[in-house]
This record gives structure tokens, sequence and C-alpha cells, in this order.
């Protein structure tokens, strides 16, 4: 029975996500199909999809690559790469929204740039955001994604021994980037490959920050599938449905088309091997564009939270003034009795997902050791189902099933929701540090006399409470940042920040937006502060674990 | 000294697969100490896994394992009270020295006299006043000595050493060897290496995985 524990836990969520995936196609044949094919904003709401989602992509990739081709053992480069993490912990919508405040046409570069150069007195009519193209979405998703691949790639880096592969490189006459390309890029590709696809299928397929930065008349597709899903009479769930089956297909056909660009792009390698070229001449240039683009979409983002920040405590704040003319925390007494209530739900749902992923992922690792059973690798690829699954592809049948459960819009339904998300997040989190766990101290308890539970409880789970807790915030992060799926379960009802952060992004009431987003900002925030604390606390006279702690 | 005193070994044979890495029939007399002497890679640490029950996936053992006169060959290692020491000290990295003894400290007693036990036990082994320190602040040589300590705390009836000297100075290797051995006379111990001047300094006979005597 115990045994038998991890496969429990990979059928825990596999089953929900392809049940809400053919519940969810059902209804596509009630007529679904004909009224997509009716719909006339569909090819534009496609080609935006596929057009923003690839477009923030191949950005990402490539500026990772240049960014770790050129700048990883940089001695300047580890205050960036400290940065990151913090990074990721801000959830999708208020990056999103801190963007929209930073690029509208009354926003904050516009302040800035008024009257001297622009000669603005007034907000102008430019569409510098909600654009046609979707150029904002792409930004913002190239903002929020970079950071995520560059993060995977610092991580996969050590094990493609870039110091030595580089200066064998150089000894051979190779320019910098050219001696990554040929020497550290393909090794790091192959381990980057699961993070990029998942950055494609989100990228494409993303609600929340196309409903923010995204064009409106049409929106992406996957927007207007949660648009016609968020009709509560269920008239245009047929057609949601035919939408989200052909969503997926994009999701699926763009993959394809990836790992067809992969070819692309080893052709292109092979062939500057071939020509035997050297390309030193680039890599001033490199160096300098890995820089200037690093640290200005860092900056982007640093400006855009700073903006919602100021803008909750704006006074009077007059369309081309720089900064407001006085501050108040009225935006905030105002906004405090339902920003409480949400604040409290949010992190109620949150640390019940999480509390359970990190049980149910403790005692899979425990388990899968302790009687030598591991499922194998095709098992633990489906850990990844919920990050290249597109959420607005399995979301309608999820939906229905808690209709037909009875259990839509009860918070208990939206937290079983969030677990599925949660849940891989906290495996991968943990399962690397669970299981390099040195087993003789183990093996050196069980002759002292030491039982299992004992050894669990008393050895290897405080030995790991630095990998537990930022597991435990990173689930903490994930559930507070769903967007897709509490509204969808929700019901809209389950007013969690991110879901209100949202609502109230298309009112337009700067300073009840900037709180709710700096709160929705604040929880992981706060979590990723206390798992970084802790240990550090819990461990200042145990120097072996305090080096690991700081590492 | 009855015949049934000691570890016995009958018949146990060691296999990786259908391979045999190990056989040996033999008995270990308390106080006495039996070096297993084989290259690097040979088997001899899966020797002592075996031994404490805890063979790693693709390997099996068959043969019985007694230990004055209990039959541990089914019993879980938390159960056989056959102490283990590895070439890492292996001292627990979250636990001051004392909560690392107290972990090894076999159940009985009341809280004060399990911490007198351990001031007691840490002042006869040159370590007064060292319960409240961090690991990790302690010299190779302190570790080893604290590693010893704890194993011998549990109160074996065996001791198994993997290599536990390789990894010390070679000044204060001697010294280390020395104190193991004075401290385990009551106690059959197996030593498994593949150092000649450790096997030398156990007394012992030298055997290999086969059981055919070897010179060191």
């Amino acid at each position: 029975m115990v045994s038998a524990l991890p496969w429990l836990a990979l059928t825990m969520f596999a089953l929900p996500m392809l049940a809400g995936l053919v519940v969810g196609f059902a209804p596509a044949l009630d007529g679904g199909f004909a009224a997509l094919a009716e719909w006339r904003g569909l090819s534009r709401a496609v080609a935006l999809s596929a057009g923003t989602g690839l477009a923030a992509t191949v950005v990402s990739l490539g500026l990772t690559a240049l960014i770790v081709a050129m700048l990883h053992d940089r001695p300047g480069f580890a205050p960036l790469r400290r940065m990151l993490s913090p990074l990721l912990a801000v959830p999708h919508a208020a990056a999103a929204l801190g963007l929209a405040f930073l690029l509208a046409p009354s926003g904050w570069i516009a302040r800035l740039l008024s009257p001297w150069a622009t000669g603005w007195r007034q907000p102008p009519d430019l569409m510098t955001l909600n654009d046609p193209m979707g150029l904002a979405l792409t930004l913002g998703l190239v903002a929020k994604e970079m950071p995520f691949l560059l993060l995977m790639a610092l991580a996969a880096l050590p094990a493609c021994a870039p110091a030595p592969r580089l200066l064998l490189g150089s000894a051979l006459g190779h320019g910098r980037l050219s001696a990554f390309a040929v020497g550290v890029w393909p090794a790091l590709y192959a381990r980057l490959r699961l993070p990029v696809m998942a950055v494609l299928a989100y990228g494409m397929t993303t609600v929340e920050m196309a409903m923010i930065l995204g064009p409106g008349l049409p929106p992406t597709l996957s927007v207007q599938i949660a648009d016609w899903l968020s009709d509560a009479s269920l008239r245009h769930l047929p057609v949601a449905s035919a939408a989200a089956i052909l969503q997926l297909s994009l999701v699926l056909a763009a993959m394809l088309l990836w790992r067809g660009g992969e070819g692309l792009g080893r052709a292109l390698l092979r062939g500057h091997i071939a020509r035997g070229a050297r390309a030193t001449g680039t890599d001033a240039m490199a160096t300098r564009a890995a820089q200037g683009l690093g640290f200005g979409l860092a900056g982007v983002l640093a400006l855009s939270l700073a903006g919602l920040a100021l803008w909750s405590v704006a006074g009077d704040w007059q369309f081309p003034a720089a900064l407001p003319r006085g501050l108040t925390l009225q935006p905030w007494t105002r906004a405090l009795p339902a920003l409480t209530d949400s604040l409290w739900l949010t992190t109620a749902i949150a640390l019940g997902a999480t509390g359970v992923a990190l049980a149910v992922v403790l005692a899979s690792l425990q388990f899968e050791q302790g009687w030598g059973q591991s499922p194998g690798r095709w098992a633990e690829r489906t850990l990844y189902l919920p990050l290249l699954l597109p959420q607005i592809a399995v979301m309608p049948g999820l939906q229905v099933i808690a209709l037909r459960l009875g259990v839509e819009g009860t918070p208990l339904a939206v937290m079983a929701v969030h677990l599925l998300f949660v849940l891989p997040y906290v495996f991968l989190s943990l399962a690397p540090a669970f299981r390099g766990w040195d087993h003789r101290h183990g093996l050196t308890a069980a002759t002292l006399g030491a039982s299992p539970a004992r050894i669990f409880w008393r050895l290897r789970l405080p030995i790991l409470l630095g990998p537990v807790l930022t597991a435990a915030a990173l689930g903490v992060a994930v559930s507070a940042g769903q967007y897709l799926p509490t509204l969808m379960v929700g019901g809209g009802r389950v007013g969690t920040l991110t879901v209100e952060a949202v609502a109230l992004s298309s009112g337009g009431n700067r300073r009840l937006i900037g709180a709710f987003a700096i709160s929705q900002l604040a929880l992981p925030a706060l979590a990723f502060a206390l798992a970084l604390a802790v240990p550090r606390w819990v461990f200042a006279n145990r120097r072996a674990l305090l080096a690991e702690a700081e590492r | 000294m009855s015949p049934a005193d000691g570890l016995v070994l009958q018949d146990l044979t060691l296999f990786h697969g259908t391979d045999v890495l190990a056989h040996l029939d033999l008995a270990v007399r308390p106080g006495a100490v039996l070096t297993v002497m084989a290259p690097s890679g040979a088997g001899k640490s899966t020797l002592l896994r075996a031994l404490i029950g805890a063979l790693p996936a693709g390997f099996h053992a068959t043969g019985r394992i007694l230990l004055n006169g209990r039959d541990v060959t089914a019993l879980p290692t938390a159960a056989r009270r056959i102490g283990l020491l590895f070439q890492d000290d292996l001292l627990f990295p979250h636990l001051s020295v004392g909560q690392n003894l107290l972990f090894g400290l076999a159940p009985g007693g009341t809280r004060n006299q399990r911490r007198e036990r351990i001031e007691q036990a840490l002042a006869a082994a040159g370590l007064a006043g060292f319960a409240t320190r961090d690991p990790a602040t302690l010299s190779g040589g302190q570790r080893a000595r604290v590693a010893l300590l704890r194993a011998l705390l549990a109160n074996p009836e065996a001791l198994l050493l993997d290599e536990p000297f390789a990894r010390l100075d070679a000044s204060l290797r001697a010294q280390i060897r020395q104190a193991t051995f004075d401290a385990t006379r009551h106690l059959p111990v197996i030593l498994v290496t593949h150092d000649a001047a450790d096997a030398a300094a156990a007394g012992g006979p030298v055997l290999s995985l086969f059981g055919q005597q070897v010179s060191p």
C-alpha cells in the first residue's frame, strides 16, 4: 500500500488534468466548431496567440543565451543573479499591471519625458498599451519569462562545464560567443528544452497578462475563451470548448514548429563549424547587447514594481508630473476591508495547497527511496503536464466537473485545483535536494538503532529545512499567482488578490490597483524571505548547514 | 566464553546479480579484529552493508548472520545492534556534539542521567566541554573520536569499520586507530581496508573477500 504512494500521487494530479481535457472537449461537438468558424475575430486571435507566444519565447531564449554566453562568469553578474529569484516570485498579473502603469499613454515613461521632450500636456492618443500587434504583451512576457529561463540556464550550466570548454574554444582561436555556441550551448539547450516548452505554452495561452497588456478587439484566443466561459449561463460553452481544442492544437503545432526550428539551429551551427569561422569580431557588440538588454529588462521590471508601489500611496498626481505631489495612505485605508478579506483568503488557499503538496511530495520521495520504488522517467515527465498543458485547455472541463460536483465557487475547490499546479513545482524544487541527501547519514542512524520514522523526522527533514522551505515558498507563490483556475473553478466568487487585482485592472483606479497588486506581490515575497531567513536563524550555530543556506 | 559468543557468518555469500562478490564462513570472537582486505571497488563496503541489512538494489546475500547466538539475518538494521563507522565521520550537521551523542545513546535513563553519561564519555575521550559545540568547528581527529563515541554509546554487540582512518592525516591516523581498537576490546570488530598499515595495526587475521589468508 505504502509503496504505491508515488503512483498514487502521480495519478492524483494526472487524472484531473486528463479528465479536464476530456470533459471540457465534449461540448464542442454541440455545434461549437461551426460557431467558432463564424466568429470574425478568429484568424486574428489565432495569429495573435501564436505570434506573441512564439516571439516572446524566441526573444527570451535568445536573450538568455546571450547573457549566459557573455556575462555568466563576470564579477558584476552576481548581483543580477541574486535579483532573479525574487523576480520569479512576482505574480504574472502584478508584473503585467506594473508594466501597464509604465507603458500607458499616461504612464510613467510618458510622464518622465513630458512635456520637456515630447511637448505633451495631455496623455497622447497612442496605443502604447493593448496595441493591436501585441507588442506590449510580448514585452511583458519577455520581462517575466526571461528571468525564469535565465535561472533555469544558470542552474543547468555547471553540468555543462563551461569554463574548460570556453577556454578550449578560445585556445582554438574562437571568439567568446563562438566558443560558447559551439562548446556549451548544445549541452545547455538540451537541459533547457522543457522549460522552453513551458514558456512557449504559457506565452501562447496566458490570460491575465493578455487581458492587461494585450489587444482588445479581438483579444488573443485564450482571453476570448475565458470571456466565453465567464458567461454564467454556459450559453457559450460549445464555442469555448471548440476554441480550447483549437488552442491546444495550436500549442502542439507551435511545439512541433519549435522542434523544426531546433533542426535549423543545428544546421546553422554545423555550417559555422564547417566554415571554420571564429567570429572574434562580434564579442564586443554581443557583450554590450547582453549588458544593455539584461539590465534594461531588469530596470523595466523594477520600475514597474516601483510604479505600483508609488501609485498605491500617491496623492494628487496630474499627468505630466513625474512624481505625485504628495503621499497618502488613503488608498490603503480605503481598500483595507476588502484587501484584508482577500489577503486571508489567498493566504489560506496558498497555505492549504502548499501544505498538501508538501506532504504528498515528501511522502512520495521518502517511500520511493525506502522501498526502492522509483517511478520511471516517463512517470516523472507526467509531472510536467500541468506546466506544458495550457491552463485554458483544461479549465473548461474542470469548471464543468466542479459544477457537476456542486463545489464550484468554494475556496476548497479552488485549493484543490491550485494543488494541481503547486504540486509539480514543489516536487521539481524539492526532489534534487531530497534525493541528494547523503544516505550514509540514514544508514549510520539505523545502525545506532533509529527507526525509519525517527530518521525522517529527526535527521532528514531538519537537515533539509532550507530546501523544504524554499519549495514551500515556491508553492505559495504559484498558488497566490493563479488567475485562470481561481476564476473558473471559483466561479468569480473566490476573490483572491490575483482575481481582484485583474478585475480592477479594467477600472482604471490606479491607487486601488496599486494597493492590490502590491499585496499580491507581498505574499510570495514574504514566503521567500522567510525561506531564506529561517534556515539562517535556525542554523546560526551550525556552520556546515549555514554555508549551504548561504550558497 | 561460549562458542556462540561474537559475530558468526555462516556460509554468507554476497551476490551482485548472479556474480559472487564475497563468500565468508567464519566467526569473530569478542575482542578480535578481523580485517578484510581487497582493492577498491571489489565489494568490501557492500559486504558491510550486507552485515547491517541494508544492501543496495541489485545486490543480495544468502547464508546466516549470528550475533551472540541471535540470528539477525532477517532483522532490520536498527534491530541488529551492529555499529558501523564510515570513512567520513558523518556527524549529523544540524545537531551539536552532545545531541549527536544523545541520538546514539541507547534508550533508558532520565534526561539528566543521559546528559551526565554524555559528559562522562566526552571527558573520558579528552573532549570535556565539547557537548554544545557545532561539529563543523571540530578538527578531523576530534570529529573521528566523536563518531566513535556515538557508535559505542548505542551499545552495539559488534562494530564494523569501513576504512574509517583513510581520511585522517598520517600523524593522527595511528593515534585514532589505536584509540578505536582500545575502545572496542569487548566487541567483535570487522575492519575493511585496502591499506596494509591499517591491517597490520589491527593485529588479527587478514582475509580476502573469499576467506583466504592475505599477507598485509
